[in-house]
């Protein structure tokens, strides 16, 4: 691992891991959210080597707060989340901002996801920053994301603020060449909380902000600090001639698309890129430079127009030597402030805004592959085969039919986040932030007066649970609101990588944990509580009716099947053998409608279509034995496998 | 710096699959040869809630000179390696043209939720029809044979590699399986690899 100058294939998010190691951290905490969830994973893995504390926290804003605890006594300490994340810890750094880190400096990576590909939403956490007050860089490669996240420190320690990073989904997922550099020698880190406090002095009392106007003041000075170190960083560059026809400014992933476009329209000689890569505060002087060099700019950034806005506000300031200027980016159209870039869009762009024209490939060629593709199906995500969630889904769905009433799901955040959609056979009816689906129970559990008798199930995953779902429960039962909670535990973090929480005894370093019994816990709080293998599909379906029918108060069922994927890695097989009896199957003349294969939907099912009826995909079948349950003509048989 | 060619700066591979085929296994595996070949590669791979079972994507970016980023541009792909048929005609839609080689396996998975499937030879007719250079490799069929189709990705791997389209060779890539599979596993992969080399020759 201590190779300088070893050339590895490094995806973003462990280039940043390594950055970090490198940069002698002492402590690392983080909430698994894709796409930012490799980076303390890789950290976790060295973190016994490197004598550093790695840990998964219960939620974002808790992870901040481990890693200002370990800044404050002194130990360079480091945090990663993806963009929501930002939001539940931004009311910790709102505050620790007015006082900021202690000798050591703290750096946060958030990964953003334009395009939303491993999210619900597409945030741009950058906004994040500039309002928080906290430097901000961008990295445009895996390389550069590994070397900013070590200067990260030095800024940090600086200007005395926790200093941010921001990646996008393919800076962290995009694995590149990598240059290894020198791991921190072994020496004893010292942790100590120096003894500082005076209440009206922002100098002294390093830990408690006292009367706000006083400590706010540093903190726009440490800004204008940064500043000044940004304008003569090496991460902001220049490429093109020195008075370019187009001037791109560019940040982060969207580099390579601009010097790619640039590229593959032979435009060099018109077109210069500055590519900055200390995003806020913006380095004025060095912008303004290039601005004098040029009369038309285009920006060209992931998600929203923050530089372009940033540098718009500058080149009004800078009036009237910029009235020249035409600017072009997200507020002219061009690109979009949503969705991801890419290469092609910004070609198309540069096409409108130069004038040009571009062919990507022979027209004859286009026409046909558009046609050709026209019979291509669309391929819905779905959960996989011998997934839990579907069990728990078919059960749900059966027993708020049974009860009549109306009923409907709460959705979260996780695999059961399909639960909208046909996978979870469209029981959920909202879906929003982690821990929502409790809270938002909460709400439509205590209209009571207003004539709302409709049965309200909300879903959480066991990792959600611990991360925001506990204050609703608490809230449930003490505001008494009427909703059952389902807790869908299958023992890991599954969407994001299988990462351990606080109820699967392992700690991220794979070291044995604590046990946080959600059961006990539950039952602490005064709810009740039931405990269903979502597999025993008529004990569960009879549970959940039992439960629905006893209106009033917040109840809980615990959905416990261990995720098929952790099941796979462990190597423990189900113990079925699952084959369709041909005769019994009735396909098409069956009045079930295709239910295992069109309802059910499990990847392991499929038409034979020589004879139109149901056949195990063996390609894909887990044998979990789920659709032998559900089969009216009891045509599904589950024999049980003899071990091998 | 590697003494190997590249036919064309980049050179562009893309992997087209399913989630849950491996195809984040078969990029890496890939992209780590190429590293030892002394090329400059960028991996891109589709992450997040498409692994589970949607259509998903590795782009495969190789430079003698640069990093580029991790996307195909619109047409340009080189080198398509398909692990299911409509896939690989989707990724043709988007980045074929009429110099693309490609390499497919044509056992279809179904789309849940029943949605239609199209008739799998016209599936196969719009592939050739899209590029004149498609070799059919039965992975799946011949990982089953094997006795697990978890071997269908490291066939392909033996097919791309034996299809001599990329700069690298049995010799690079053999290391990094035996990295990869510890003890048991090892034998079954190689052999698996070996059965994907002599596929794509018959073909």
């Amino acid at each position: 691992m201590n190779k300088p100058g070893a050339i590895v294939l490094l995806m973003g998010n462990e280039a940043v891991a390594r950055g970090a190691i490198e940069a002698g951290i002492g402590v690392a905490a983080a909430y698994p959210g894709s796409p930012s969830s490799e980076v303390l994973t890789t950290i976790a893995g060295v973190a016994k080597q490197m004598n550093i504390h790695a840990e998964w926290s219960v939620n974002e804003k808790v992870a901040m707060e481990v890693a200002g605890g370990a800044s404050f006594a002194g130990i360079r300490s480091f945090c990663a989340m993806k963009q929501n994340g930002a939001n539940v810890a931004a009311d910790f750094l709102v505050n620790a901002n007015m006082t900021g880190v202690g000798d050591a400096g703290m750096v946060v990576f958030i990964s953003d996801d334009p395009g939303g590909m491993t999210s619900n939403n597409e945030e741009d956490s950058r906004t994040i920053t500039k309002w928080l007050d906290n430097p901000l860089l961008e990295p445009s490669s895996a390389q550069e994301a590994k070397e900013m996240i070590k200067w990260a420190y030095e800024v940090s320690e600086a200007v005395n603020l926790v200093t941010f990073v921001r990646g996008v989904t393919r800076i962290s997922y995009t694995k590149s060449n990598v240059v290894l550099g020198e791991l921190p020698e072994k020496k004893e880190k010292k942790a100590f909380f120096p003894d500082l406090w005076d209440m009206y002095n922002p100098k002294k009392s390093k830990f408690t902000s006292g009367p706000f106007p006083i400590f706010h003041k540093p903190l726009h000075e440490k800004l204008e600090k940064a500043r000044e170190i940004f304008e003569r960083s090496t991460f902001n560059q220049y490429m093109g001639p020195e008075h370019p026809e187009l001037l791109i400014i560019t940040c982060g992933a969207c580099t390579s698309y601009c010097t790619e476009a640039v590229d593959e329209l032979k435009a060099g000689e018109w077109v210069g890129i500055l590519k900055l890569g200390t995003t806020w505060p913006l380095p004025e002087k060095l912008v303004a430079k290039h601005l004098s060099t040029t009369k038309t700019v285009l920006f060209v950034e992931e998600m929203d127009p923050f530089v372009e806005r940033n540098v718009m506000e500058l080149a009004a300031s800078l009036l009237p030597a910029t009235c020249d200027l035409t600017f072009y980016g997200k507020r002219s159209g061009h690109l979009a402030p949503y969705n991801e870039q890419s290469t092609n869009l910004v070609i198309d762009a540069l096409v409108d805004i130069l004038g040009t024209t571009y062919q990507a490939r022979d027209l004859s060629y286009d026409e046909e592959a558009k046609k050709a593709i026209q019979i291509v199906p669309h391929r819905p995500i779905n959960m996989c085969a011998g997934c839990p969630h579907r069990a728990t889904f078919w059960a749900v769905k059966k027993a708020l039919q049974l009860d009549g009433r109306k009923g409907f799901v709460c959705g979260d955040i996780g695999c059961y986040a399909m639960g909208f959609t046909g996978p979870g056979f469209f029981q959920s009816r909202t879906m929003h932030a982690m821990g929502s689906g409790a809270g938002v129970a909460n709400g439509l559990g205590n209209l009571r007066q207003f004539g709302f008798d409709q049965p309200v199930l909300a879903m959480t995953g066991d990792s959600t649970f611990y991360h925001a779902v506990l204050p609703a429960l608490v809230n449930g039962v003490y505001n008494n609101s009427s909703f059952i909670l389902l807790i869908l535990d299958n023992s890991a973090t599954a969407m994001t990588g299988f990462q351990p929480h606080p109820g699967t005894g392992l700690l991220a370093t794979g070291d044995p944990a604590k046990v946080v019994d959600m059961e006990a816990v539950c039952r602490a709080m005064g709810a009740d509580v039931r405990v269903c293998d979502p597999f025993d599909l008529e004990d569960t379906t009879k549970a959940l009716l039992s439960m629905i029918k006893k209106d009033g108060g917040t109840r809980v069922i615990i959905m416990r099947h261990m995720c098929q994927l952790v099941k796979a890695r462990r190597k423990i097989s189900n113990k079925y053998r699952m084959y369709v009896d041909r005769e019994r199957c009735l396909g098409d003349t069956c009045g079930c409608d295709n239910l295992c294969t069109r309802i059910l939907g499990c990847p392991g099912l499929m038409v034979d279509r020589e004879i139109s009826k149901a056949a195990i995909d063996e390609a894909l079948c887990v044998g979990c034995g789920l659709c032998a349950d559900i089969c009216p003509s009891s045509a599904i048989i589950r024999e049980e496998a003899s071990d091998e | 710096m590697s003494r190997k060619t590249l036919r064309k700066e980049p050179f562009n591979l893309i992997i087209s699959g399913v989630g849950g085929q491996g195809n984040v296994l078969l990029s890496a595996f890939v992209g780590a040869a190429l590293l030892n070949e002394g090329f400059m590669v960028s991996v891109a791979d589709t992450f997040g809630v498409s692994q589970r079972g949607g259509s998903v994507t590795s782009h495969i970016k190789i430079s003698k000179k640069t990093l580029y980023s991790s996307v195909t541009l619109d047409g340009k792909a080189d080198v398509i390696l398909g692990m299911e048929p409509v896939e690989t005609l989707r990724a043709l839609g988007e980045f074929g043209n009429p110099h693309v080689v490609v390499i497919v396996n044509p056992r279809p998975i179904y789309p849940s939720g029943g949605a239609t499937y199209p008739d799998l030879d016209k599936v196969k007719q719009a592939i050739t029809k899209l590029s004149s250079k498609t070799k059919f490799v039965n992975a799946t069929e011949e990982a089953l044979k094997m006795g697990n189709p978890i071997y269908t990705n490291i066939i392909l791997l033996g097919s791309l590699v034996g299809a001599e389209v990329l700069p690298i060779s049995k010799e690079t890539m053999i290391p990094i399986l035996e990295e990869r599979f510890p003890g048991k596993l090892l034998d079954a992969n190689i052999k698996a690899f070996g059965k994907g080399m002599e596929l794509i020759a018959n073909a």
